[in-house]
């Protein structure tokens, strides 16, 4: 049954940037509401895939780095439908829906430690997962966001248009919503972290211990609260802050990566 | 579907010129006012010209669509005829630049202008919303009957599947327009902006109108002399402000607009790189239409400035060009399939009125065989005439019934049947065909 979920989530994704990559392409209403629905199915699929794996192996998705790795490819994909409802736009969905098929095609490909016996922790502890995760995906979304802006400001300045500008979103909505995402990823950092020190307080008697997770995910939430002010500022308006948003993934990606495997004695794969 | 209606009445004629064949002082002669275009269907319908009437004028074309009254080649001739008395222009000035179109050619023809393949900026806008407004002022006026009614909501049809379809009119093709849609890649749409133009001249005068057809918020305007800025603002609903204020001026706009005639620069990199500062870096969108150019190019390098020359517009206007040329096949394609439709349909109303027809003579036939051959059957009475005059007419009905029915559910049956000359004269005299 997993393996059927996993068939009919590769299968909507890539359907969905299909009909992402037409719309951009043609600018046709009709392929555009397709990809959206397609990215639906895929979500509705890749949960039910989660949840299979998930009940097959006894754990929750971010026991193991597939699972991590599929949890973020689906929370970036929750995060991005609901940015292009709100935003009403949806050529950004042709730059994000090969990153979502990305993690969660890759996430097959590495190590699969499932076997292993898992400790749940508790409701507090899977929000702290979950809420964390979420934050990280917001933040590749701003990502993408902002180097679309970069590269879209980097033609309109060098007056190189070619045929991509005419279908590419206004640069100010860019810049918009790169901010509601990174916003959206403030919030679920902050939260999902003040909810992991409620969960290390439940499983170990004291809320605070030194880990060097900690200090790099204070370092990001800082950077992004400086982004985000920067943002709105004279100076930095723009292709800087754009340029800062990027810079600050990169530390995402070094805290989800290079931290956890070698620094955190406590965060493997989230 | 309507029916029985004569064959001829199908038929459509087109008399018209456009910028093709016309040149301006006999276009602008030929036009057709909003008074006129109703006058002339009035005067066409009651002459007994034409049965049905649309005029279509524009400032590239006036063409007069219509389903005749007369016969075939007549209606054109009275046509020009007409168009020459209406406007008062010598047959002989007239006549070299009109065109006569007739049936599928003509159908073809509307097709393709409201497409956009007619028109002299290729894939414009502009003239579908024409065709739509011609076509509603003649069914307004009870101008138009069955058959223009059918050709022109086609046409409306085409038009929008062109545009939405194909990218034919994607693209900006004019430097004005072009520019704004630029500023549009920057800001989105243009309802919350606001806009400076420099200079009050004619170039100064489209831009105003591009910006004005994007609902602009606030438009600010500067001149040397402030009684030409005060006129366009008078036009537009526009601001003055003083020539020379630059540091109010500068702060307030997301665009920008130069077209001033003037050898010395207008707008220098430090006066930017200032109002850049004022305005908290803003975006700031630079259009320079001017020539010598108005802006210090260097300006371009300042952080969250886009500046394009009239040279980068026009470029971009020519790589739009191309672009528009490309999609001319899928267009035409379009209008092919929907003229396929149409002769489709027409054939199909076409082929009921020629069963009426043959329905029509085939009672009369019968008429007449059964006078002939029951005189001689005396055993038969009134009664058994009038049983058998039925059953023959049941007949004749059940004969004549199923191809109309078919005709009327099946498309590809109608496809097929484009010609009913043949079948016309294989059954009918000259009097009965319609």
């Amino acid at each position: 049954m997993h393996q059927t979920f996993v068939l009919l989530t590769v299968l909507a994704y890539l359907l969905s940037l299909g009909c992402y990559l037409q719309f951009l392409y043609t600018g046709k209403v009709l392929p555009g509401r397709l990809a959206t629905l397609l990215l639906f199915l895929g979500l509705a699929a890749h949960y039910l895939a989660l949840l299979y794996r998930a009940r097959a192996n006894h754990t929750v998705p971010y026991h193991d780095l597939q699972g991590s790795m599929s949890l973020f490819g689906w929370l970036l994909a929750v995060t991005y439908l609901c940015l292009e409802i709100y935003h009403r736009q949806r050529t950004v969905g042709a730059f994000v829906v090969p990153l979502i098929l990305a993690f969660f095609s890759i996430s097959y490909f590495v190590p699969d430690h499932s076997g292993t016996p898992a400790q749940a922790h508790g409701v507090v502890f899977a929000l702290h997962v979950t809420l964390s995760i979420l934050a990280y995906a917001a933040f590749a979304l701003s990502c993408v966001l902002s180097l679309m802006y970069l590269a879209e400001a980097s033609l309109l300045r060098s007056r190189k248009l070619g045929d991509v500008v005419w279908r590419l979103p206004p640069l100010e909505l860019l810049e918009r919503m790169s901010h509601t995402s990174v916003l959206v990823g403030l919030l679920t950092i902050t939260v999902g972290t003040a909810l992991g020190f409620v969960a290390v307080d439940r499983m170990t008697g004291q809320y605070w211990y030194y880990d060097p997770k900690y200090v790099w995910t204070l370092l990001v939430l800082v950077l992004y609260l400086v982004y985000f002010q920067l943002a709105r500022s004279t100076a930095w308006r723009g292709a800087r802050a754009s340029r800062l948003c990027v810079f600050n993934f990169v530390l995402v990606v070094l805290s989800f990566t290079v931290v956890n495997i070698y620094f955190s004695p406590h965060h493997r794969y989230f | 579907m309507f029916q029985g209606r004569a064959t001829r009445d199908m038929e459509i004629v087109l008399v018209g010129l456009n910028f093709r064949t016309a040149p301006l002082e006999v276009r602008e002669r030929v036009a057709f006012s909003l008074e006129q275009a109703q006058r002339a269907a009035e005067v066409l319908r009651t002459n007994g010209i034409l049965e049905e009437t649309l005029v279509l004028s524009t400032c590239n074309r006036s063409e007069v669509y219509g389903v005749h009254a007369l016969a075939h080649r007549e209606s054109a001739g009275a046509l020009s005829t007409f168009l020459s008395d209406f406007h008062a222009v010598r047959p002989d000035m007239l006549n070299p630049s009109l065109y006569h179109h007739y049936d599928h050619d003509a159908v073809r023809h509307l097709f393709r202008v409201s497409a956009g393949l007619e028109s002299m900026l290729l894939g414009e806008a502009e003239i579908l919303g024409q065709v739509r407004e011609a076509y509603l002022q003649a069914q307004q006026q009870h101008a138009t009957g069955p058959v223009l009614n059918r050709l022109f909501q086609a046409a409306l049809e085409i038009g929008k599947r062109v545009r939405s379809e194909t990218e034919l009119g994607a693209r900006p093709m004019g430097v004005a327009s072009a520019g704004m849609k630029l500023a549009e890649r920057i800001f989105g749409k243009l309802t919350e902006r606001s806009a400076l133009v420099l200079g009050a001249g004619t170039i100064s005068e489209q831009v105003v109108s591009q910006l004005r057809d994007r609902k602009i918020r606030t438009l600010y305007l500067m001149n040397r002399s402030r009684e030409k800025a005060e006129e366009l603002a008078l036009q537009c609903d526009g601001k003055v402000i003083e020539w020379g204020n630059w540091d109010a001026a500068l702060k307030l706009p997301d665009v920008v607009v130069s077209a001033v005639g003037t050898q010395e620069m207008v707008l220098s990199k430090p006066m930017l790189e200032k109002a850049m500062a004022a305005r908290g870096n803003r975006a700031l969108f630079l259009m320079d239409l001017g020539v010598p150019r108005n802006i210090d190019p260097a300006a371009a390098e300042i952080y969250n400035t886009y500046l394009y020359t009239v040279d980068d517009l026009t470029e971009i206007v020519q790589q739009n060009r191309s672009a528009r040329q490309s999609e001319v096949p899928k267009a035409e394609a379009l209008v092919e399939e929907h003229l396929a439709k149409f002769i489709s349909w027409q054939s199909s109303v076409e082929l009921i009125a020629v069963l009426d027809s043959l329905r029509e003579r085939l009672r009369q036939r019968r008429s007449t065989f059964l006078a002939e051959k029951l005189t001689s059957m005396n055993h038969l009475g009134t009664d058994d005439h009038e049983k058998i005059a039925s059953m023959m007419d049941e007949l004749i009905e059940r004969i004549m019934i199923e191809p109309a029915e078919r005709m009327r559910s099946e498309k590809q049956l109608r496809r097929k049947i484009q010609n009913l000359e043949a079948l016309r004269d294989l059954y009918l005299t000259d009097r009965e065909k319609p």
